[in-house]
């Protein structure tokens, strides 16, 4: 989904971070992307390599942590691990899941010079 | 193929590309300098590719080489930022969302995969409202302007906005349509995105609800296949349903697999066409509009 789109966003919150910082470049970025957010990390790290170009962040490494699906599940009423939207609850193998987290698309930290 | 969002047979290809030159190196070496007694600090090296990393090492009292460590204020450090990534896109929903209260609009993001009949839906809701309380159309399409054509014939007032490459609206052109169409107080702004059950899913815009429509003509599978549109959805629209005596559609399966990603999502079914089930969607309206005229 959109990895462009969200690379632009990305590259233009590092550039604002690193000005604050008082740095002149970024080394590392470390992102959180859920792994129910819907972004491949392969199309997302390539459209970040491009969207750094000629700025403070060019040539960056990128880490991705993918921290896994939560979802509560609404027949045994407990808090599952979930690998996809979709998936059944691994206790009772229910459908009826309420998705509560790792679709988040967040920059954690910054290594900077 | 998307050019914005890199989705589609490129992918494929970017992962390549990638792997040519990426050098991920999260270690920190560490090594030994010829000294017993001596202290342990880190100092900072760049490789050809950009990563930075310390190295901590010991060494003696002295340096008998030329061998200097940084300590400037220029070495490496880490920045905690915790920010998301789209919140810029989010304030600026968060802006829209404010404006479309302050002028108690009910406003609707309907999104859907290419030809699923949003359009014409939408010509035949914007009739039957006819006037009797203000509605107002923003068009998101890649090119052309003859989605909003088709609107502006009905009489309601529509704004085109063509993303060019891009797969989806965002907050700030909404804002942007918003500012030029004018909101249409105490009644409906429909935003029609583009058609992408993709990307539009993770662009707030501001609205009061995401409707995802989905045509008998296409998969009972769907929602499985793009859940993150199904699971920030609050109302799913069959349309066509005309047409179900010609096809093998299972529309209760349609029906299970969109419960399986969000299981609070409504359901209504219609032909805008035949007009069968109109009505319950006028009423579904009408219901969402008095609640936003009722609450701040």
């Amino acid at each position: 989904m959109h990895e462009v789109s969200l690379a632009n966003a990305l590259i233009e919150l590092v550039r604002e971070q690193a000005v604050a910082a008082k740095a002149s470049r970024v080394t590392r970025l470390v992102l959180e992307i859920g792994t129910l957010s819907h972004v491949d990390a392969h199309a997302l790290r390539f459209a970040v390599d491009v969207a750094a170009r000629g700025g403070p962040a060019e040539g960056a490494a990128v880490d991705i942590l993918e921290p896994e699906g939560t979802a509560y599940c609404l027949d045994c009423e407990t808090s599952v691990a979930i690998a996809a939207r979709g998936a059944l609850c691994p206790h009772c193998g229910g459908a009826k899941l309420l998705v509560q987290g790792a679709d988040e698309m967040r920059l954690k930290e910054m290594e900077v010079v | 193929m998307c050019s914005t969002c890199g989705c589609g047979q490129g992918e494929k290809r970017v992962e390549d590309l990638h792997h040519d030159h990426a050098h991920d190196h999260p270690h920190a070496h560490a090594h030994e300098h010829d000294g017993d007694d001596g202290h342990w600090h880190e100092h900072p090296h760049t490789h050809a590719d950009g990563t930075t990393h310390a190295h901590p090492h010991g060494h003696d009292r002295a340096h008998a080489d030329d061998h200097h460590h940084g300590h400037e204020p220029g070495a490496a450090r880490l920045v905690t930022i915790e920010r998301d990534i789209l919140a810029k896109n989010d304030a600026i929903a968060a802006e829209n969302r404010h404006a479309l209260q302050a002028a108690k609009t009910l406003s609707l993001n309907l999104v859907s995969s290419p030809g699923s009949g949003k359009t014409a839906l939408l010509v035949e809701t914007l009739k039957r409202i006819g006037g009797e309380y203000p509605a107002s159309v923003i068009e998101g399409d890649q090119e052309t302007t003859a989605d909003a054509d088709r609107i502006r014939a009905t009489g309601a007032p529509a704004i085109q906005i063509n993303t060019g490459k891009g797969c989806h609206l965002d907050a700030d052109m909404v804002r942007t349509g918003m500012s030029r169409l004018g909101l249409p107080s105490n009644g409906i702004l429909f935003i029609e995105n583009v058609g992408n059950l993709v990307c539009p899913a993770g662009f707030d815009l501001g609205e009061a609800h995401k409707v995802v429509i989905v045509s008998v003509t296409e998969g009972e599978d769907k929602p499985l296949k793009y859940s993150g549109m199904f699971a920030a959805s609050s109302l799913m629209v069959v349309t066509k349903t005309d047409l179900l005596p010609h096809l093998d559609f299972d529309v209760d399966r349609l029906i299970d697999n969109a419960r399986r990603i969000n299981p609070t999502i409504g359901v209504l079914k219609l032909s805008a066409k035949s007009g069968d089930g109109m009505d319950r969607w006028m009423h579904w309206l009408e219901t969402a509009r008095a609640l936003r005229l009722a609450t701040d």
